[in-house]
């Protein structure tokens, strides 16, 4: 049976949101200001779309012009990463138990 | 690598990031879950990497060293920000994801070829419908946390800019935008470089309209609705790009976004439209003015004899302790308190701050242990309970007036009951009105103190006279 890319990746699409939308209500209302930093971190994974784009074989002016677009997508997408992922770290390890001392 | 093992890998990185998302349910799993979606984030970077052609040496430099740059700015930043500039630093980084995922549908636009999507030598028409929504809605994500962010760090005002004719403006903007992809969908034989071009700038003009006429008590919601978008834009490049990993994240943070929107909302009894519609101040400018009323006005060591004599004291702190900085002199008085056998305990309403539970990170930061920490309804009955209610830079989420005034434009918020406390201590800067513009009754009640200083050197002061 062959179903469309579209059908494909929406049915996968539909049933995220529903995940999503479970997971997202058991988060404690004390840990919000993280879960939005580590979403933020990890709505960045479009460095991949970015990479696959530096990675497809240029030939002519425009995917000339194509790479050097995806390049600067490649820089935002990092930044977004690396500042999303270690600012949820920093922020989670000043979680702490009563009368637990640093870890 | 192989198709199949390349989306089996995708889907393995889109479960780490449910993972990840699933430890933030409670502070001892938090951690973890964060090194889960970082490895998440590993998998799915070396999964493309590997399925790159290995011997084109240009693409390396230009993947190591955009990592590199990227890399080294994204971890500076991170070292660098303090917990009170959280929301800016969020906003930020939103604009990031919003310009990136641009970026990407310009390059599979300008070289539809390598990504596979033309037909008869021309782009597809499913793609280009998802290459023009990923910008529409990537252009606002960007241009939106922009303002946001230029709005939370005070390079903007904060109050609302109201422009004549906004929503008129921007239902034309929306339905050129409309009406330039249409054309652009109907004849699918033209490259329409500069059609694009025009939808990414008006798009881009969208979102800075729909931001600037928000004020800043609704930046919790703003947020963490641009927040949801920057998600949706990474699914709808997935779709374009036909990538596992982008689709389930994408679906992923768009939920996660709209929920804390809902909630914001809800913990303000206000509709998502009249948020997104504009500010809070257009209604509440009716208020009656109470400036000759009595209010008893008291000094540090007056607030330091009550506070003595509690046996407990349930803190509500507010964005007013955020500005001035006072989480780790409060955490210090509440020391102090605790040693004289008092029991001290925090009172957290879901709006208060600039984002959701930026509260929490505040007192996090000052070492206040999660156990002491309560949300509103976890904590309201205990009020009637409690000697001193201590609100320090807190107004609008304590007033009465959205219980008992139906003229009120808060009427219907859930507020923390202070009112209930035997005695209300008010830090304050001055018997101002709060963000929303509206008079606080609770201010000219017997029981009220107010203590009007700047909230850090009230709570030192108060601090050295127990």
């Amino acid at each position: 049976m062959d179903i469309s890319p579209i059908v494909f990746y929406g049915s996968i699409f539909v049933l995220a949101i529903f995940v999503g939308y479970y997971v997202v209500w058991s988060v404690t209302p004390a840990l919000h200001t993280p879960l939005m930093s580590v979403t933020n971190a990890i709505s960045a994974v479009i460095i991949v779309g970015a990479i696959i784009a530096i990675g497809t074989e240029s030939s002519g002016s425009l995917s000339m012009v194509s790479k050097i677009v995806s390049f600067f997508a490649l820089i935002f997408a990092s930044i977004n990463i690396f500042g999303g992922f270690l600012v949820t770290q920093r922020m989670l390890a000043m979680y702490k138990k009563k009368g637990k001392k640093d870890d | 690598m192989t198709n199949d093992l390349t989306t089996i890998l995708y889907l393995l990185s889109g479960v780490l990031f449910i993972l990840a998302i699933r430890g933030l349910s409670s502070p001892d799993t938090a951690r973890t879950g964060n090194y889960l979606g970082i490895s998440g984030m590993a998998i799915a970077f070396i999964v493309t990497i590997v399925n790159l052609d290995q011997n084109n040496l240009i693409n390396w430099l230009l993947i190591i060293s955009g990592i590199s740059i990227g890399g080294l700015i994204g971890t500076y930043l991170s070292k660098r920000v303090a917990m009170t500039d959280m929301p800016q630093m969020v906003a930020a980084l939103n604009s990031m994801g919003g310009m990136s995922a641009v970026l990407v549908a310009w390059a599979a636009f300008l070289s539809p070829g390598s990504f596979g999507l033309l037909i008869n030598g021309f782009i597809n028409t499913s793609s280009i419908i998802q290459m023009l929504l990923g910008i529409l809605v990537g252009a606002i994500t960007f241009s939106g946390s922009v303002i946001a962010f230029l709005k939370l760090q005070g390079l903007m005002t904060g109050s609302p800019i109201i422009l004549p004719f906004r929503h008129i403006i921007n239902i034309l903007i929306f339905i050129t935008i409309l009406g330039l992809s249409t054309s652009m969908v109907l004849d699918t034989t033209g490259s329409h470089t500069f059609l694009f071009l025009l939808v990414t700038i008006l798009s881009l003009l969208l979102g800075l309209l729909l931001i600037i006429p928000i004020g800043g008590a609704d930046m919790p919601v703003v947020i963490s609705m641009l927040n949801s978008y920057s998600g949706f834009a990474a699914a709808i490049i997935g779709f374009t790009l036909g990538n596992m990993a982008l689709v389930i994240t994408g679906a992923l943070v768009g939920s996660s976004g709209a929920i804390l929107s809902y909630i914001m909302c809800a913990a303000m009894n206000r509709s998502f439209f009249s948020v997104i519609m504009g500010g809070f101040g257009d209604e509440a400018t009716s208020t009656q003015s109470n400036e000759n009323r009595p209010v008893k006005i008291g000094s540090s060591d007056d607030a330091a004899f009550i506070l003595k004599n509690a046996s407990s004291v349930i803190i509500i702190p507010g964005y007013g302790m955020a500005v001035a900085r006072a989480q780790n002199a409060l955490k210090e008085m509440s020391d102090k308190l605790k040693a004289m056998g008092i029991k001290v305990s925090y009172a957290i309403h879901p709006v208060a701050g600039r984002m959701p539970g930026h509260m929490n990170v505040l007192l996090a930061e000052a070492d206040v242990p999660y156990e002491e920490i309560f949300e509103l309804s976890e904590i309201n009955s205990s009020f009637p309970q409690a000697d001193v209610a201590f609100v320090i830079g807190a107004n609008d989420v304590t007033n009465p007036a959205a219980k008992n005034d139906t003229q009120s434009p808060i009427y219907g918020m859930p507020i923390l009951e202070v009112e209930n406390a035997k005695t209300v201590l008010f830090v304050k800067r001055s018997l101002g009105i709060g963000y929303a513009g509206i008079d606080n009754e609770l201010f000219y009640r017997d029981n009220t103190m107010m203590l009007l200083a700047d909230a850090k050197k009230m709570v030192e002061d108060i601090s050295i006279s127990l």
